[in-house]
């Protein structure tokens, strides 16, 4: 391909964030317009991606060049199956949680130059090929995310970014060992993803368990597996409502990808090895996670528990070798990121407006905001699952997937859901319904930017529920190949 | 190579002397600190552009004293550079009274001198003596604040420190003389080959040696000076402590022993390698309590030396290369975080960390540098810190030094917690402080350059690369 569209995606937010460094502090509204145009423009890149999309499984849009040639390190871009619906997912939310950020009421202009900052690193691991390059933009992520929990958080907003940093970066620099022990062991050297899955399963058991450790250190934190979870609670509550999104609709997201495109496809034996531990984890996120999350009055913490509830299925689905379980798993993380990252902004339309999170605050909101109780409605049932919404799709091929292989792991899953259903509804019961909280008596309704910024999600969320093939065939194929490379079951 | 013809390859250090004593008389009747600053940049840029320019020169210089290889050039380079920066620092520095500054650059200067003989030494004796003139110079730089007793009671222990354990790298000097009948490097080395000397008795005498470098390069368990008069110097002289004589140790040691020693290779491994892991260790967690920035940073230098060796214990061209990487990173990264040190304690007239409290809204400029600097010696990437810790790891891995590896990982999160925590106070607290004072155009110029490098070598790193591998002539 001669124009190189992904280098455009990746670096785009880059350019947008270097040209606010030099807009005077005072100008807000330019700062604002920039920020908006240059996501804007990505998520039209992307979609132009997802038209050109071919949908054979094959690697494409690759862009590969030499960076930094004495120790094989290349400059490799490219997508496939796995990661077009994630890249897309990360232009969709950068730009909708970058209008969600026109409340954000203290120095802009740092908070949109991070912003972008962010949006590039996120963008860059999808589409990296080349390990250290993927490793260089993981680790982009970090310090964005730092300053932007630390600056325009809630009162521990201290105490959740140094977390975030020290948990994350823990887990990622042995992730780092992990890589450095891959390229030693292939012969010829190389941190090449592709190269490096043509020989899957050339390494000795014990090796691919180490790199497979290693690297599952970095992904489980991220994702983040049980019990490397208590991160995430404290960042999602104290981060502002777009970062709030993000981290759950596309940081989160990395871990799960790096399972896709580098745990399982690059050591094939060792991912066999360890299916059983995945599908526990996998279990105890989903019950762990929504049992949590019902005992939560806290608002946003309720919501990212259901974050390690709903991501548990993405383990679940991986654990269980089977086409369906990957689709599902796959598909879970797309739908995850539409549905929490519009939980989160719902979270964010009533603080803003009540200036508490607390459930049993709120009460009978459902006469006062009408318009805001219909959209809760349709995330929250979309969240616990409800046949016609996208969450059902993606939950019910995981469980399907990995019943085959561990049937009482999965029957103790759908408890899960159950008690998803639970927490979903007693919260509608608290916020929606009941008598009205006299103090609550003045609140208006969801103004049009907000429910801009949520009429996509909705849209994406009812058409994957109803017709999941306009999701599924953009990964099927890919999915498929995956599996066979890893000898698993194909139905 | 005749006396005369060896004469050519010391012109820097011709140039430097003359132009140290050129500074001395002239401080006589000028003791403008702009002006003699200034020559004494032109004195340092002078010398560099006379390095010798041919570094495959092998042959023996002045009896075989000193040698030229691409090796030394690498450190000269280094070294020239870090006194430039210095220079630039210094004149910045308000704490350094115009009086004595004559006398300040002069010194700088033969230090330098001192470095530059040292890391081209082929000659345990010539070694010696060029370390113990560092040593000395260092020791009147770090008690140049007389008036202050901190900077005394610094110096005085970094010399009784500095005695003892150079007394002790002379003992295993003489030790060699007893045993080879030679200080000469090059004819020790045919002899080590040969495979004729007594591994034990060698050890003994190694660990001598290696106690006179651990000191220089502030390695565990000769670390304990550091803090004190990182803290009690001069900033800029800290700046200075920090990088120079740490490149003119680990060039000496690996000069010694990754060239020389290197075929009693299994003999010294284990032992550096603990050296290593304690300094690693040692330095990060103490400095994570640290409330003085200045005594922070100082337990920052003796971990990253930590980290430096891992390259040097793993001892293949890959670690050697990541070794000398990682001095280069080093050198930029820590110039820059004691120039912003020295920068915000001007107007801040404080070094203690909670006061950089809100210094973002101040001084958004030197807080960005601060940072940056921080976040390399932290070692995320895409900065310079980032590709040392991966090098010297890489090379780790390749030689199945698993352990080291994961205690160098370990430390470097452990690191992360106490760099972060500055980032912290400058951006995510409230400003306490008035507003800044006149900034200095010289620091700013330094901070500049540095603050190009960390990124320029980090964004951009094939021609570094190169260089290092051209730069290590051992293997």
């Amino acid at each position: 391909m001669l124009f190189p569209i992904l280098t455009c995606i990746v670096f785009l937010p880059l350019a947008g964030g270097l040209i606010i460094l030099f807009v005077p502090k005072k100008n807000i509204g330019l700062i604002k317009t920039v920020a908006t145009a240059v996501t804007a423009i990505d998520l039209i890149l992307s979609i132009i991606l997802l038209v050109n999309f071919n949908y054979s499984g094959a690697m494409q849009f690759e862009e590969n060049l030499n960076w930094i040639p004495s120790v094989n390190i290349f400059y490799h871009l490219g997508i496939d199956g796995i990661s077009i619906g994630l890249i897309f997912l990360t232009t969709l939310l950068s730009f909708l949680a970058c209008i969600g950020s026109y409340s954000i009421g203290m120095r802009q202009k740092e908070y949109f130059f991070l912003y972008l900052l962010l949006a590039t690193g996120m963008l860059g691991t999808f589409v990296a090929l080349d390990l250290v390059l993927f490793y260089v933009f993981w680790e982009i992520v970090l310090v964005p995310m730092y300053f932007l929990i630390g600056i325009w958080g809630g009162p521990r907003k201290e105490y959740a970014a140094i977390k975030f940093f020290i948990y994350t970066l823990a887990g990622s620099i042995f992730m780092l060992l992990g890589i450095l022990a891959f390229y030693f062991t292939s012969t010829p050297h190389t941190f090449s993803i592709l190269e490096l899955g043509k020989t899957t399963g050339a390494l000795t058991m014990p090796i691919q368990i180490l790199i497979f450790i290693a690297f599952y250190l970095g992904f489980a934190v991220k994702v983040p597996v049980f019990p490397f979870h208590t991160w995430l609670p404290d960042a999602h509550v104290e981060a502002p409502t777009p970062i709030s999104v993000l981290l759950a609709g596309v940081l989160l997201k990395m871990g799960g990808y790096g399972f896709f495109r580098i745990s399982f496809p690059l050591l094939k034996d060792a991912a066999h090895y360890f299916v059983l531990p995945f599908a526990i984890l996998g279990a105890i996120n989903i019950v762990y996670g929504a049992v949590v999350a019902m005992a939560q009055t806290d608002f946003k913490k309720m919501v990212a528990y259901s974050s390690v509830s709903h991501m548990g299925f993405v383990m679940l689905g991986l654990a269980s070798m089977t086409t369906t379980g990957f689709n599902g798993a796959l598909l879970q993380m797309f739908n995850h990121g539409i549905i929490t990252g519009a939980m989160f902004f719902l979270v964010g339309v009533i603080y803003d407006r009540a200036h508490t999170r607390d459930l049993d605050k709120f009460g009978g909101l459902g006469v006062k905001m009408p318009v805001y109780a219909g959209m809760l409605t349709v995330f929250s049932l979309a969240s616990l699952g409800l046949p016609g919404l996208s969450g059902f799709v993606s939950e019910f091929m995981s469980l399907l997937g990995s019943y085959a292989a561990f049937k009482i792991i999965t029957i103790v899953s759908v408890l899960g859901i159950v008690i998803t259903a639970g927490y979903f509804l007693y919260m509608l019961q608290r916020v929606l319904m009941g008598p009205l909280n006299e103090k609550l008596a003045g609140i208006i309704d969801i103004n049009k930017r907000e429910l801009f910024t949520l009429i996509p999600l909705m849209a994406i969320a009812i058409l994957i529920g109803v017709y999941p093939l306009a999701a599924l065939k953009f990964q099927m194929a890919a999915i498929e190949q995956l599996i066979q490379k890893l000898g698993g079951m194909i139905f | 190579m005749s006396l005369i013809e060896s004469i050519r390859f010391i012109t820097p250090e011709i140039i430097l002397l003359a132009g140290a004593i050129i500074i001395l008389m002239f401080s006589l009747f000028v003791s403008n600190k702009n002006v003699l600053g200034m020559f004494a940049l032109f004195v340092i840029i002078a010398a560099s552009l006379y390095l010798p320019q041919s570094p495959k020169t092998e042959a023996g210089l002045f009896f075989n004293m000193l040698t030229n290889d691409s090796f030394s050039l690498f450190f000269k380079e280094i070294i020239l550079f870090i006194t430039g920066i210095v220079i630039l620092i210094s004149i910045g520095y308000e704490e350094l009274k115009e009086k004595y500054i004559g006398e300040y650059f002069f010194l700088l200067l033969n230090g330098t001198i001192a470095m530059l003989l040292a890391v081209s030494s082929n000659n345990l004796l010539m070694i010696y003596l060029s370390i113990e003139m560092l040593s000395l110079i260092s020791y009147i730089l770090t008690a140049f604040l007389k008036n202050n007793p901190l900077s005394s009671e610094a110096a005085l222990k970094y010399f009784l420190f500095g005695a003892l354990s150079t007394g002790i790298m002379l003992y295993g000097i003489s030790l060699v003389y007893g045993l080879f009948g030679t200080t000469d490097l090059a004819i020790i080395s045919k002899v080590v080959s040969a495979g004729q000397i007594n591994g034990l008795v060698t050890l003994v005498l190694l660990i001598l040696i290696l106690a006179g470098l651990c000191f220089k390069c502030s390695l565990v368990p000769f670390h304990m000076w550091a803090p004190d008069v990182y803290q009690g110097a001069p900033t800029a002289v800290t700046a200075f402590l920090s990088v120079g004589p740490k490149a003119v140790g680990f060039a000496v040691l690996l000069r010694i022993f990754a060239n020389n020693f290197f075929p009693l290779y299994v003999n010294w491994v284990n032992l550096v390698m603990l050296i290593s892991i304690f300094t690693m260790t040692i330095g990060n967690v103490i400095a994570i309590s640290q409330t003085n920035i200045k005594r922070m940073l100082a337990y920052s230098s003796i971990a990253q030396a930590g980290y430096m060796l891992i390259g040097f214990v793993v001892g293949t061209a890959g670690g050697i290369e990541g070794v000398l990487y990682y001095i280069l990173a080093y050198t930029l990264m820590n110039l820059g975080a004691f120039g912003c040190v020295i920068l915000v304690s001007n107007y801040l007239k404080s070094d203690a960390i909670e006061d950089y409290a809100g210094l973002y809204k101040k001084d958004p400029i030197t807080s960005f540098m601060l940072s940056i600097f921080l976040l390399s010696l932290t070692g995320v990437p895409p900065l310079a810190g980032f590709w040392g810790k991966f090098l010297v790891f890489n090379a780790a891995i390749q030689s199945k030094f698993i352990l080291l590896a994961v205690v160098g990982v370990i430390n470097s999160i452990v690191a992360a917690f106490y760099y972060m925590r500055v980032i912290k106070f400058m951006y995510l607290e409230e400003p306490k402080m008035k507003d800044t004072g006149h900034k200095s155009l010289s620091l700013q110029i330094a901070l500049a350059i540095v603050t190009a490098g960390v990124l320029i070598a980090g964004l951009y790193v094939t021609p570094f690369l190169n260089w290092v591998k051209y730069s290590q002539s051992f293997f």
